[in-house]
């Protein structure tokens, strides 16, 4: 067992070492040369979240059957935007990095990595600004709060799959960022994230149901419900808890093992087709 | 140092194939039309290296070279683990590490000290074996003051100097270094080379490629000339140099070889021929001779002739123009031709040469005719010294006192 970790160890020696400082880098240079620099980490989401809850609670009044509707929203935005951030960054991720990839042998993972961690941290920043906003608005914290870290990884997998697949894919398909953004629209509207889950349960229980076997959705609703309100529709209250509550689950694992699959036996000739 | 035949990189029937498609078939435009037409696959296979084999052993420092598009840059990117062979296979024990480019992966938003961290990264050092050996990195690049001003604000010099001062730093089983030795100024220059030296004498396995064919005699123990995308030669860098030069002599037998790009002047009179009487010098030939032909296609007064030898790295070793040698050339009219002969003690050491002509007038503020690489030449003798000049010298000893 000890050789084991030492064996692994020394393999990935040379990744973690790499991953780190790329990382570091990363965040210097995210908001290099503007004057309040990591600030905008904060403010980015914030005032994204004070437009939509603007619009969506005071004007559309889309909130008034969810309790604690602005921490349920600015969840759901911090969440999407993290998603968002990794597979966006993802596709063109290899590419641009480019220029290395011809002059140096090195683990190409080690790239799409550096993005999700760089983001990953982002997004716990951002969690402060969501605690902020919890106590202010009164949401009393629940024991299963502690289960926040299940959907988060099951979101940082997922995220780092699509990575994986778009970021290998675009090497060769320079279409792939242009249908991504659309897909991401599209996605963005398809996700309970704006508006309640019970909306579209009033329409069609069926449609409700296709939503959230989007993995991202089912994550969303399960972080609102462990962290705000029990009252949140999570995939378990729309399913049942048959052994299809695991399909959100299945489909973020095959994929992303699919995904670092195909990334890997295509990662040897990046620095050819770029 | 070779201290035994352990071999370090094993290079075993190697071949690269580059498919080079006819248009870019990267978006999916192109791939959903290319279906629908069911065209035949439109790329050509460019060979890039052709059944490559050779062993390097430990401690061994090994030279490649080769013309441009020869093949060794795709060889050099396949050894560094960059470019996968299409067939073959290439082991190495020990790591990698790739001189090839200098400076990779700097960033010119970053200070001088956040790129060392980030070089030192890649070349596989954590963040404290960095810290520890952060003081004379910075000491080698000689640039104390700078290290937290931002790397675009640094010269070129300055960010050579620092990618050099790091890479030095690498603890690779294979360096493999690409033409890096000629950087800086002089006194920097100077480091370099006693870096090298101490690379040369120490277990590291250096992979080294150049042009220069005086390093390739003063460095290797080894060296392979890759010609055509074959390997031509392996074995000792004498006979290596010599074969690589010979190959430019070959060539340029049709007089002009590779030159006219850079040839510029007015035309009132140009060269028509330059040659030098024979090529290929031999050492027992006691000197050797440029013949140059010139037409004047307009009355001229006060002209001036010249030339220069250079050696392969196109530093000028010697030269000289009529006005110097007190030729005064006379009034020359317009449809006259003149047969200009220098004749030039044979102080060249083995390797190649290349000549520079210039018809001016006016005492020399007119080019008409400036002819850069001209023509070259090629010495074939048993290299004395690593030096582009071995003419004789005296040497006298006693013990005083």
């Amino acid at each position: 067992m000890r050789d084991t970790i030492k064996r692994l160890k020394q393999k990935y020696h040379y990744s973690v070492i790499l991953l780190k400082q790329l990382v570091v880098t990363d965040f210097k240079l995210r908001y290099q040369g503007s004057a309040l620099g990591y600030i905008w980490s904060l403010l980015r989401p914030l005032f994204l979240f004070v437009i939509l809850y603007l619009v969506f609670d005071k004007i559309f009044n889309a909130g008034a059957s969810i309790p604690h509707y602005p921490v349920y929203l600015l969840l759901g935005i911090v969440l999407w935007n993290y998603f968002g951030e990794v597979t966006n960054g993802g596709v063109t991720a290899i590419v641009a990095k480019g220029d290395l990839l011809r002059k140096l042998n090195f683990p190409k993972y080690v790239i799409v990595l550096t993005g999700s961690f760089s983001a990953f941290i982002n997004l716990l920043i951002n969690f402060i600004v969501v605690a902020i906003f919890m106590v202010i608005n009164g949401v009393s914290l629940e024991w299963s709060a502690l289960l926040l870290p299940l959907p988060l990884i099951e979101l940082f997998v997922f995220s780092i799959g699509i990575a994986f697949m778009l970021g290998a894919l675009f090497v060769k398909f320079r279409d792939i960022n242009y249908i991504w953004e659309i897909i991401m629209q599209a996605a963005f509207y398809a996700t309970p994230i704006l508006y309640s889950l019970s909306f579209v349960i009033e329409k069609s229980e069926w449609a409700a149901k296709l939503l959230m076997l989007n993995p991202v959705a089912q994550i969303i609703q399960d972080a609102r419900y462990v962290l705000i309100s029990h009252q949140t529709i999570t995939y378990e209250s729309l399913y049942g808890s048959g052994w299809y509550r695991l399909i959100p689950l299945a489909i973020v694992i095959i994929f992303t093992v699919l995904a670092a699959t195909y990334f890997r036996s295509k990662s040897a000739d990046f620095a050819e087709e770029i | 140092m070779i201290h035994n035949n352990e071999v370090t990189v094993s290079v075993q029937n190697v071949s690269k194939n580059f498919k080079l498609p006819h248009e870019k078939n990267n978006s999916i435009k192109t791939i959903v039309t290319g279906l629908l037409k069911n065209k035949e696959k439109s790329f050509e296979v460019q060979h890039a290296l052709k059944n490559i084999s050779f062993d390097i052993k430990k401690g061994e420092f090994f030279g490649i070279v080769g013309r441009n598009g020869s093949g060794k840059s795709t060889l050099l990117k396949i050894l560094a683990g960059i470019y996968q062979p299409t067939t073959g296979s290439v082991k190495t024990a020990g790591k990698v590490v790739p001189f090839i480019e200098l400076g990779v992966g700097f960033n010119p938003e970053l200070t001088g000290r956040e790129n060392i961290f980030l070089n030192g990264a890649l070349l596989g050092f954590t963040k404290k074996e960095m810290t520890d050996m952060y003081d004379d990195i910075v000491e080698f690049a000689e640039i104390e003051r700078f290290m937290d001003q931002k790397l675009k604000n640094y010269s070129s010099g300055m960010q050579v100097r620092l990618a050099f001062a790091v890479a030095t730093r690498a603890k690779a089983g294979v360096l493999i270094v690409d033409e890096v030795l000629a950087v800086g100024d002089s006194d920097f220059q100077k480091k370099c080379f006693t870096y090298f030296k101490g690379i040369k004498r120490s277990d590291t396995t250096v992979v080294f490629v150049t042009h220069d064919m005086n390093a390739v005699r003063e460095y290797c123990d080894r060296a392979v000339l890759i010609e055509k995308n074959e390997i031509q030669k392996i074995g000792d860098p004498e006979e290596i140099s010599v074969a690589y030069s010979k190959l430019f002599s070959d060539s340029s037998s049709n007089k002009q070889s590779e030159a006219g790009k850079d040839r510029w002047g007015n035309k009132s009179a140009e060269f028509t021929e330059v040659e030098v009487i024979s090529p290929v010098v031999r050492a027992d030939q006691k000197d050797l001779t440029i013949k140059t032909r010139a037409h004047v296609n307009r009355d001229l007064s006060g002209a001036v002739v010249g030339y220069n030898v250079k050696n392969e790295s196109g530093t000028i070793l010697m030269g000289n123009n009529s006005t110097l040698l007190h030729q005064k050339i006379h009034e020359l009219n317009v449809g006259q031709d003149v047969e200009i002969e220098w004749t030039i003690p044979n102080i060249f050491n083995a390797g190649r040469y290349f000549i520079d002509v210039s018809f001016t007038h006016e005492n020399g503020v007119d080019v008409c005719d400036w002819w850069k690489d001209a023509s070259s030449f090629v010495v074939d003798k048993e290299p004395g010294n690593p030096y582009s000049i071995n003419p004789e010298v005296k040497m006298t000893y006693k013990k005083v006192g």
